[in-house]
């Protein structure tokens, strides 16, 4: 099917951290059911590292594969950086997505906002 | 295994068909339009063509228009009837809710200049019920449209009841029959039908052909003016190898409809008592009144268009009523009509089965379907919560 990239494809089948973290730092969702998609991201941060990232999704292919490849964008990255990823990253790293599957990469990147929100919530010094 | 259970979408065409389309392609080029010898012979053809279309729906040839498929014969059906309703003074069009989209933007259109338009509910079962129709016929009603058989659930509509009552009331009845024409009985004058579309490619005939039936008496009006083809009732010149096709392949399905129903009706039942063992899993439209190849399931927690790609990948075509299916919002319509709201729209599953499926193939469809509605469960977000308790399943 020409309609996605082999990329995001790749991630649909074989999505990477799925899952979810039982003590996450921080959880946060975006979407709803009624718009059919749904995305669920939890986030493991130590000395301000994401140490391990975490996604659930309910939608179509390429809402899969941006929850996927978000992922892959953040782990290991200081909260600081995550904190500057945007739905655009996600797209061009899925080597881009059809325009009407675009808001599936900004579904990704605000779950993972709310998720640093969250974190950042818990956190307060 | 590669499976294509995608045949309210398209069917492949049969080998006659395809073999009566090289034919004429290759030695019937001539115009029925012009008077010299090869003219006349195509114009011939075109009539015996005519003769027999009308032949299997119980019409006479007089009342068959070829046309491009069903959305222009239900184009003009409609404006056709709303066009004549307006000249004596009525406006008001009764339908339903889960129409194709060819009837249902051609009365939204007709809606813009002044139509009043009912849609009629279709009920749980996908169902349209007489009395309703009766109910709801006015003085200034010029017509009605419900569809044969619906292209997504498949439900079959009691069309000649409403035929009857249209007919009492003296309102047009037209009929949307793309999915029904060579794949259930059709006989317009016991059915009360005074308009009907059909579609060719539906009833593996070749795309870009179909045909308009209009009763006797009916008045007509033109959707594409020009040339006198058709009565004058469509210009354009004939396309006489599609039309011969078509014609071919019709026959075709209606010698052997009862067969095929048989045999497809007793695979479809088996794939819905298969896919009915998924949890929270539930079959769209009525189990009984059906198309023999027809079956539609939602499946709560999980969204359609993964599904789809999934079984593709497995060599399964299928279709979804999902939004991300069409780049629409919402997910599809005649599933919302019949209540399915929006979560459990998109996650929905049609499977139109062709007269060649064996329950060999039936059963490596309702694996597939199986596993693949589990794996996209095993990390869906709403599926959580749903086994956790913390929403409410929707279906049972």
């Amino acid at each position: 099917m020409a309609l996605y990239s082999d990329k995001v494809m790749e991630h649909f089948i074989n999505p990477r951290n799925v899952g979810v973290i039982e003590d996450a730092d921080g959880i946060g969702e975006a979407g709803n059911a009624k718009c059919g998609d749904i995305m669920k991201m939890y986030l493991k941060i130590e000395d301000d590292i994401i140490k391990d990232v975490k996604f659930e999704t309910f939608g179509c292919a390429s809402a899969i594969a941006s929850s996927s490849m978000a992922t892959e964008l953040i782990k290991g990255k200081p909260v600081s950086e995550a904190m500057m990823l945007t739905n655009k990253a996600v797209a061009e790293a899925l080597d881009g997505l059809p325009a009407y599957k675009m808001h599936c990469s900004v579904l990704a990147e605000e779950a993972i906002q709310k998720a640093l929100d969250d974190y950042n919530e818990k956190h307060k010094k | 295994m590669q499976i294509y259970a995608d045949n309210a979408a398209t069917t492949k065409m049969s080998k006659a068909a395809v073999d009566t389309m090289t034919e004429y392609m290759n030695n019937w080029f001539g115009n029925p339009s012009s008077l010299y010898t090869i003219g006349q012979r195509a114009k011939e053809k075109l009539e015996e063509a005519r003769a027999l279309t009308a032949e299997m729906i119980n019409a006479d040839r007089r009342e068959i228009i070829f046309t491009s498929g069903g959305s222009e014969s239900d184009n003009q059906a409609l404006m056709s009837a709303a066009e004549f309703g307006k000249r004596n003074g009525k406006t008001h069009i009764i339908s339903t809710a889960f129409e194709h989209h060819a009837v249902l933007h051609t009365l939204r259109k007709l809606e813009k200049n002044g139509f009043e338009i009912t849609l009629l509910p279709v009920y749980k079962n996908g169902i349209v019920l007489p009395e309703d129709v009766e109910a709801a016929i006015r003085e200034d009603t010029c017509l009605v449209s419900v569809m044969t058989a619906n292209n997504e659930i498949g439900t079959i509509q009691p069309i000649s009841e409403i035929g009857q009552i249209c007919r009492n009331h003296g309102v047009i009845f037209h009929t949307d029959a793309v999915q029904a024409v060579g794949h259930l009985p059709i006989d317009v004058k016991a059915q009360n039908i005074d308009m009907l579309s059909a579609s060719a490619h539906k009833f593996h005939g070749p795309k870009g052909v179909g045909f308009l039936y209009v009763r006797k008496g009916i008045p007509l009006s033109n959707l594409i003016e020009g040339g006198a083809q058709e009565r004058g009732k469509r210009a354009g010149t004939e396309n006489l190898a599609g039309i011969m096709s078509m014609t071919v392949a019709l026959r075709e399905s209606v010698e052997n409809m009862d067969r095929n129903n048989a045999h497809m009706s007793e695979v479809r039942d088996y794939l819905i008592k298969g896919l009915s063992q998924i949890p929270h899993s539930a079959l769209n439209g009525d189990a009984e009144k059906r198309l023999a190849g027809n079956v539609n399931f939602s499946f709560e927690g999980i969204e359609g268009e993964s599904i789809l790609i999934l079984l593709d990948r497995e060599g399964i075509s299928a279709s979804s009523g999902s939004a991300c299916t069409s780049g629409a919002l919402d997910p599809s319509h005649v599933l919302l009509a019949i209540g399915r709201i929006h979560d459990v729209a998109h996650g929905s599953l049609r499977l139109t089965i062709g007269e060649d499926i064996t329950f060999e193939q039936a059963d490596y469809i309702i694996e597939k379907v199986k596993n693949t509605v589990a794996h996209l469960r095993g990390f869906s977000p709403v599926w959580r919560d749903l086994a956790e308790g913390k929403r409410k399943y929707i279906l049972p």
